[in-house]
């Protein structure tokens, strides 16, 4: 959920369409997208998760579970149970994913994993069901907002931006003109860094606001339309007018004409040209224009 | 007589009145649409031809019709059955949206969503039946539809349940476990009927292993089980593996459908990305096969008999999980049995479908950027720096692809193989610090950054050159799946809400109506001697024909 409403926020900012076609990318990217919802707060109607956390096992259980895990298992499979030098990630293993109560875990430490060099374990069952217990306190998803971060996004050369953005971009922006301040009017380097790559008509302040996409339609009978573009699909196009009022006119292949003026257009065309260290340079450097 | 005969002798008695018989899938596409791609060979070519270029435009609306899905939906002349394994206290999000194949068989629809079934009269769209699948939870994304045999349906429900209808009643035959929800698989996909096996795949997006399996349709039971990725030692394809837990763990999911060619009995069927999706240094140095492949593995066998990796090492969750289309023609002077794919890391593939030998590798987009180059077997070559980055790797395609789910089609009277095509971009962000990775989906949040274009594109199997591309206007999006037919006729949905019908040899368009986003792939079929087109926006149905 928290994946597809990033998405959605995001794909906003950037100007595209959200319509039921946005369901498509979300075929792929929030397949997991249930795994990050946090957890109902009490009292709270419950949103759907699409696979809830195991209920919280009691305090005491867990401790000792947890110095069991320590002393005997660590050592192999991290103290994270992500896995280390010797032993696998046991947290997406499908005997502790379908364990509850170390009743699955139980045969495999009683016989150890001899080909794989894993010993035996004597544990009582009591010890066992703790052990269960603390391994199944960690997060199963592969999305896990708790996971540790890079400190920043920003790892450019901000002189060598300021060369680049003197090359590709001064002809249309300035950084004492319409990007003054850029870096100060934005404290996350990551958005600012979206938004000077595909700034949109009507984003929130900062960075590379755009002016709004236009069309000039030109009837049969020579008259021409102008204003902000509404929507164009094959079949109609729709201008607004400086007061909003919106006028649909009919197509039919090249009649009338079309042409579309796209403010940023010049930013879609880089697309093909930057490299990725261009882009970070340039990210460097707008950073500090403060 | 005498097949037909044959034909007679060698089915149970109970499907001689109504349902669906083993020839019935085995015609080409026709009167009715029996299963996920119409026939079995994915090419989602119709043979009718009452609908053609020259009465086109006089196509006029039959009928709209909208499912209501969930309990107590009832209500539009039907009852709602409920089954299901969990405690009807978990409502599912995600809408209620046509996102599959409609089965049409004797007059009737049968409509699937995650949780829902339905029938429904196919000449005048009411509901017949509904029922409703109480879920245990699950990543409910969508829908493939459904699996007819006989008069018994087949769905897959996303907490991974195989549930059999009576396609008469709706009631419940028996349903049966596809995978485990704790190991947090998803299963929606359509199943494909071969024969008397239901070939069933599912989902998965934390690290566990891909599964087809084959269900006996009568009693549930499991006659194979077939895993795309290394389970045991010993398995060739281990040595593309670190090793063989990370083979187990290893994804390549069979999520979508394939094809299927009954003289050679293989079943082709796409395989979804490796696992860890990004951050992949846990999978080894290897290829990680068979991971976003196209694979053919024998129906009676359930062993594989070729496989074709179209991403090696796949660090961008670009499944090769498109339904491959089974194509007849010549190449380089000689006949040649084809298998085609135009991949969601926007390469398309022409492949011998006998033997898996490559034939040829184009790029169909303009704007991907992720590989530099193709290998000796003509695959792709990952560019590592355009993985992901700290400070972000502009990546083309972005997660969902150049294409997607959306089913492709071709034509034999065009020769030409049609495809939705999206140019997309997006920065791919390194997040995860851990040196040894993250799981599943996890380590990398990628920020979209917009398309070059979206397009319906034409392209040459046999050079793989692009033929004719018709772009949509506006700056993207990704277009839905198509449909072609004997009448000179190519239908799809576009980005503006319309259904469209081109002409296939040059993407001439010859007729639209504006209907809201299309959400599905437009089928046709055949009713009281009237070719109907069918095609879904969300809930709802749409059926046009001509009067």
């Amino acid at each position: 959920m928290m994946r597809k409403t990033e998405i959605a926020v995001l794909a906003t900012l950037a100007g595209i369409a959200l319509t039921a076609n946005f369901e498509i990318p979300a075929q792929a990217q929030g397949r997991g997208g249930g795994n990050k919802q946090a957890a109902p707060a009490t009292g709270a109607p419950a949103p759907f998760v699409a696979y809830p956390p195991r209920p919280a096992a009691d305090p005491a259980k867990v401790a000792r579970g947890k110095e069991i895990y320590t002393v005997n298992c660590a050592f192999c499979h991290g103290e994270d149970a992500r896995g280390g030098d010797v032993g696998p990630n046991i947290i997406r293993s499908q005997i502790l994913l379908n364990d509850k109560d170390g009743e699955l875990l139980s045969p495999v430490l009683e016989s150890g994993r001899p080909a794989q060099g894993m010993p035996n374990f004597k544990f009582t069952a009591a010890q066992t069901s703790d052990l269960s217990a603390f391994i199944h306190t960690f997060r199963v998803a592969g999305y896990d907002v708790t996971r540790n971060r890079p400190a920043t996004i920003v790892v450019g050369d901000a002189k060598a931006g300021e060369a680049y953005f003197k090359s590709a971009c001064a002809g249309c922006h300035s950084v004492t003109g319409d990007l003054k301040g850029i870096g100060s009017r934005n404290s996350d380097p990551r958005g600012l860094q979206q938004r000077w790559l595909m700034p949109t008509a009507g984003g929130r302040g900062g960075a590379g606001q755009a002016a709004p996409t236009t069309v000039t339609v030109t009837m049969a009978n020579g008259q021409k339309i102008e204003g902000r573009l509404g929507r164009i699909d094959d079949f109609v196009v729709t201008v607004l007018d400086a007061d909003g009022l919106s006028q649909t006119i009919r197509r039919n292949g090249d009649i009338p004409k079309v042409e579309i003026h796209d403010p940023i257009q010049g930013h879609r065309d880089l697309m093909p040209k930057y490299t990725d260290k261009n882009i970070h340079d340039v990210t460097a450097y707008l950073v500090t224009v403060k | 007589m005498k097949s037909l005969l044959a034909a007679f002798l060698a089915l149970p008695a109970f499907l001689a009145a109504q349902g669906v018989d083993a020839n019935m899938l085995l015609k080409p596409l026709g009167d009715a649409w029996p299963v996920y791609s119409g026939d079995y060979s994915g090419r989602r070519y119709s043979s009718l031809t009452q609908l053609n270029q020259s009465n086109v435009k006089n196509l006029t609306l039959a009928w709209v019709g909208r499912v209501a899905a969930n309990a107590g939906a009832g209500g539009r002349g039907g009852n709602t059955i409920v089954g299901g394994e969990g405690t009807g206290e978990v409502v599912a999000g995600g809408g209620n949206t046509i996102k599959g194949a409609v089965l049409q068989v004797n007059g009737v629809l049968y409509v699937a969503t995650p949780d829902n079934a339905w029938a429904i009269d196919a000449r005048d769209g009411h509901e017949l039946w509904h029922y409703f699948w109480k879920t245990r939870g699950a990543t409910h994304i969508g829908n493939r539809g459904m699996g007819i045999y006989g008069n018994w349906l087949f769905v897959e429900t996303p907490d991974n349940y195989l549930v059999s209808l009576d396609a008469r009643t709706g009631k419940e035959r028996w349903h049966k476990t596809i995978a485990n929800f704790e190991e947090q698989y998803f299963s929606t996909t359509a199943p494909i009927v071969v024969g008397n096996h239901v070939l069933v795949g599912t989902g998965n997006d934390l690290d566990e292993p891909g599964v087809l399996q084959s269900f006996d349709p009568e009693s549930g039971a499991v006659q194979w089980k077939f895993y795309s990725v290394p389970m045991q030692a010993g398995d060739p394809a281990l040595s593309s593996w670190k090793n063989l837990d990370a083979a187990r763990h290893g994804g390549g999911q069979m999520w979508v459908p394939g094809s299927y060619d009954p003289d050679t009995h293989l079943y082709i069927v796409g395989t979804g990305n490796p696992s860890p999706a990004y951050t992949s240094v846990s999978r080894g140095e290897g290829d990680n096969l068979y991971t976003c492949s196209i694979i053919a593995i024998n129906v009676d066998t359930g062993k594989l008999v070729w496989h074709y990796q179209t991403s090696p090492h796949d660090t961008h969750d670009s499944d090769s999980a498109q339904t491959p289309v089974l194509v007849d023609g010549t190449f380089n002077g000689r006949p040649r049995k084809m298998v085609v794919t135009a991949s969601r890391n926007g390469y398309y593939f022409t492949l011998d479908r006998l033997t898996g030998e490559h034939l040829v590798t184009s790029k169909y987009s303009d704007s991907v950027n992720w590989a530099k180059g193709l290998d000796a077997n003509g695959a792709p070559k990952r560019d590592p720096a355009k993985d992901f980055d700290i400070g972000g790797a502009l990546v083309s395609p972005a997660n969902s692809g150049i294409t997607n789910w959306q089913p492709p089609a071709y034509s034999p009277d065009t020769g030409l193989f049609y495809v939705p095509q999206n140019d997309n971009y997006a920065m791919y962000y390194l997040t995860e610090t851990d040196p040894r990775g993250a799981m599943g989906l996890g380590g990398k949040e990628e920020t979209s950054v917009g398309s070059a274009g979206s397009y319906l594109t034409a392209i040459d199997p046999k050079t793989g050159k692009i033929a004719w591309r018709h772009r949509y206007p506006g700056n993207g999006g990704s277009p839905n799946g198509l449909l072609t037919t004997a009448g000179k006729l190519l239908f799809g949905g576009d980005l503006g809400g319309n259904i469209v019908a081109y002409d296939p040899a040059n993407g001439k368009i010859l007729w639209h109506s504006h209907i809201g986003q299309v959400s599905n792939a437009p089928e046709t079929y055949m009713l009281d001697g009237h070719q109907y087109l069918l095609v879904a926006s969300g809930d709802t149905l749409f059926a046009f024909t001509l009067y």
